[in-house]
């Protein structure tokens, strides 16, 4: 009796084996195709548990998922004829299975070359009819969109990809063309430096110049102002003196002389060679009354 | 056969955490052999059988062989299903939200924190963390709209809000985000003048940038939400800065030179003024003191015009009396009588001169000798011309 265990044993280990190896799971995250002795008979197989027969079908498992294909830089030639390095991305994923599978054999690597060809292929052409400012700035969105609407029309039919995305990275000039950048860069900002310097320097000059001519004004207003008041002091001296040297002008003209005289010979030093027979004298020579 | 050595196990990737596991295909789709389970399972048994059986061949009886194999048997199912049930325990964390995979296709919803059971090996649960924020940082420079070169970097702060979009929908999404990240920032400075880049616009490329990025993951459906994006540098690469920095020198430089004319000015002007109120001034004073001189000689001269009115003879005698005593007093004096015409004389000048500059104030350096003598002999000539006659004073 013991076999009959051994036996009940080994049927349920068989049968456990026999529904390994005939079911099978595809994943959501994952895409599959069946093939029947190596032909593809399903050629997208829904996720769930599926039933296959061990010998006779082949399950391919792909992953389903958006993956990324990050693009080596490559120098591409603009409408101006200018070299840009350019840096691109590409999301992607699988869109029919059975093309995929014959195109690349299932294998991720191929599907990224022989993909990233075509996307550098696309680039060259949509860089060449544009310019460098179109490509940094103005139509980056408008270039990809065109470039996937394109590569789409192409890859999903020759390699089973659907492009979901293609973005260029980085747009770089190369090393030559950026030295030359950095120096028009330099040169710009020294104009502007030399130019604000200047503008100050000419500022400044134009405020000294008007504070030198207010304080030029001003000192000549004063001036005149000055004169005005001296004049009046002189008109008004004068007034005053005439009118009271004018009621015995030979006598203001006597008193002003001796004033003249004494002003004049004030000082010790000064030689006075005189005759005897002035006026002044008159008694030193003789004494009698006239 | 150890546990977790199946000999049919090459194929199977080295990272697969535990044997129990690796019944499903994997990604790479090798089919690979099938993991030994159920192989295990039996082995198990046929020793369990072989033991037994030894032990029981070695009695000769075999009634009770029969119910005791199949109490076996029944016992291991019930143990494997025991632990089946146990197994399929596990928690997800508050953080986590879990997707759940049943034979591999994806169960609406997620799961949420807490004990949860599910079928041991036929669910494949992946927890996905969706509170935590991660932040990815980029640093590069690059073109800008108008053909400069800037220095940018930016750190993104994003958050798996669909944990179910996370999983399913994209292989590698921070591979993603990085490069959508990158892209984004590149065509925002690419759209930006350097000048707006570096200054005032930084605030609005990273909304900007923020805005492009969660477009490009939802169009990529990855789940993520960029939360925050922060363009913490925004600057001249190292080869133009010096230049960069010369502009800001420059404006400051601008301003200082006005603030030194300012100064000037304010200094050249207040001086001005004042020294026009000083010239004012002063002919103010020059004219009162004309005036009050004018007024004090004119009232002095009338008041002695009356008096001499009164006797003019007199007070212009004597007037004209002091005011020669008071001239003559004062100089050096040559009183010279020399009457006819031939006779030469001789005045030292110069001496007397120098004598009277000793004890006066006079400094005769203007005259040499030469003109003295000249001048003194002319003088002698003219006086010689009168028909008086000479003496010497003093």
């Amino acid at each position: 009796m013991k076999n009959s265990s051994a036996l009940t044993l080994a049927t349920l280990a068989v049968a456990l084996l026999i529904a390994y190896n005939c079911l099978y799971v595809v994943r959501e995250v994952d895409r599959a195709v069946l093939l029947t002795f190596g032909e593809v008979t399903n050629a997208d197989i829904t996720p769930g548990l599926h039933f296959k027969i061990p010998g006779v079908h082949t399950v391919r498992i792909f992953d389903g998922r958006i993956q990324t294909l990050d693009a080596a830089t490559q120098s591409y030639l603009t409408a101006e004829r200018e070299f840009l390095e350019v840096d691109s991305y590409a999301q992607w994923r699988i869109a029919e299975v059975s093309n995929y599978y014959t195109r690349t054999s299932g294998d991720a690597n191929i599907a990224n070359n022989l993909l990233s060809q075509r996307i550098n292929t696309g680039l060259r052409n949509q860089f060449a009819s544009r310019s460098v400012y179109e490509v940094v700035s103005g139509e980056r969105d408008l270039l990809m969109t065109d470039l996937t609407r394109d590569l789409n029309q192409i890859v999903l039919a020759e390699l089973g990809i659907e492009i979901v995305d293609i973005r260029v990275k980085q747009i770089d000039l190369p090393d030559e063309v950026q030295d030359s950048v950095y120096n028009r860069m330099n040169t710009e900002r020294q104009q502007e430096a030399s130019e604000a310097r200047s503008t100050g320097r000419e500022l400044s000059e134009v405020i000294r110049a008007e504070a030198d001519r207010q304080a030029i004004v001003i000192e000549a207003n004063a001036y005149r102002e000055s004169e005005i008041i001296r004049g009046d002091g002189d008109a008004q001296s004068a007034a005053i003196y005439a009118n009271a040297f004018s009621n015995d002008p030979e006598f203001y003209e006597f008193v002003r002389s001796l004033t003249a005289y004494r002003e004049t010979f004030k000082d010790s030093g000064d030689v006075l060679l005189l005759s005897p027979d002035s006026e002044f004298f008159k008694y030193l020579n003789n004494s009698a009354a006239e | 056969m150890a546990w977790n050595e199946p000999e049919d196990n090459k194929g199977k990737k080295p990272d697969s955490e535990d044997p129990w596991n690796s019944y499903r295909p994997r990604g790479g789709g090798n089919d690979q052999g099938p993991p030994d389970l159920d192989e295990i399972i039996a082995s198990l048994s046929k020793r369990f059988s072989a033991f037994l059986g030894g032990k029981r061949s070695g009695g000769g009886s075999s009634g009770g062989s029969n119910s005791v194999s199949g109490g076996l048997v029944l016992g291991i199912i019930t143990i494997m299903a025991i632990l089946w049930v146990g197994m399929g325990f596990y928690t997800v964390d508050e953080q986590e939200r879990g997707v759940v995979l049943r034979f591999g296709r994806a169960l609406e919803g997620v799961v949420l924190p807490g004990l949860h059971w599910n079928p041991w090996l036929v669910d494949e649960v992946n927890k996905i963390n969706v509170t935590r924020v991660y932040d990815e940082s980029f640093s590069n420079s690059m073109l800008t709209e108008d053909d400069n070169i800037v220095d940018v970097s930016m750190t993104v702060q994003y958050q798996v809000t669909d944990a179910r979009s996370y999983y399913l929908n994209v292989r590698d999404p921070v591979v993603s985000l990085q490069m959508a990240a990158e892209s984004a920032i590149r065509h925002e400075i690419g759209s930006s003048e350097m000048e707006a880049a570096t200054t005032s616009a930084r605030e609005q490329i990273a909304v900007d940038v923020k805005i492009r990025l969660q477009s490009y993951m939802d169009l990529y459906q990855t789940g993520i939400t960029v939360s925050e994006v922060n363009l913490d540098q925004a600057q001249q690469p190292a080869p133009v800065r010096a230049a960069y920095d010369d502009v800001i020198k420059a404006g400051v430089d601008q301003v200082a030179f006005q603030n030194e004319a300012n100064a000037y000015a304010n200094q050249v002007i207040p001086e001005a003024r004042g020294l026009a109120r000083r010239v004012i001034e002063e002919a103010n004073g020059y004219r009162d003191q004309v005036i009050a001189r004018a007024e004090g000689e004119a009232q002095r001269f009338t008041q002695l015009l009356a008096e001499y009115q009164r006797s003019p003879e007199v007070t212009r005698e004597r007037l004209y009396l002091e005011t020669m005593q008071e001239v003559l007093g004062n100089t050096s004096k040559v009183l010279i009588a020399v009457e006819g015409g031939n006779n030469m004389m001789y005045l030292p000048l110069d001496q007397m001169l120098q004598r009277s500059g000793n004890n006066g104030r006079v400094s005769m350096e203007a005259l040499s000798t030469q003109d003295l003598r000249n001048l003194s002999n002319q003088v002698i000539q003219d006086l010689n011309r009168q028909p008086t006659g000479t003496r010497t004073g003093r």
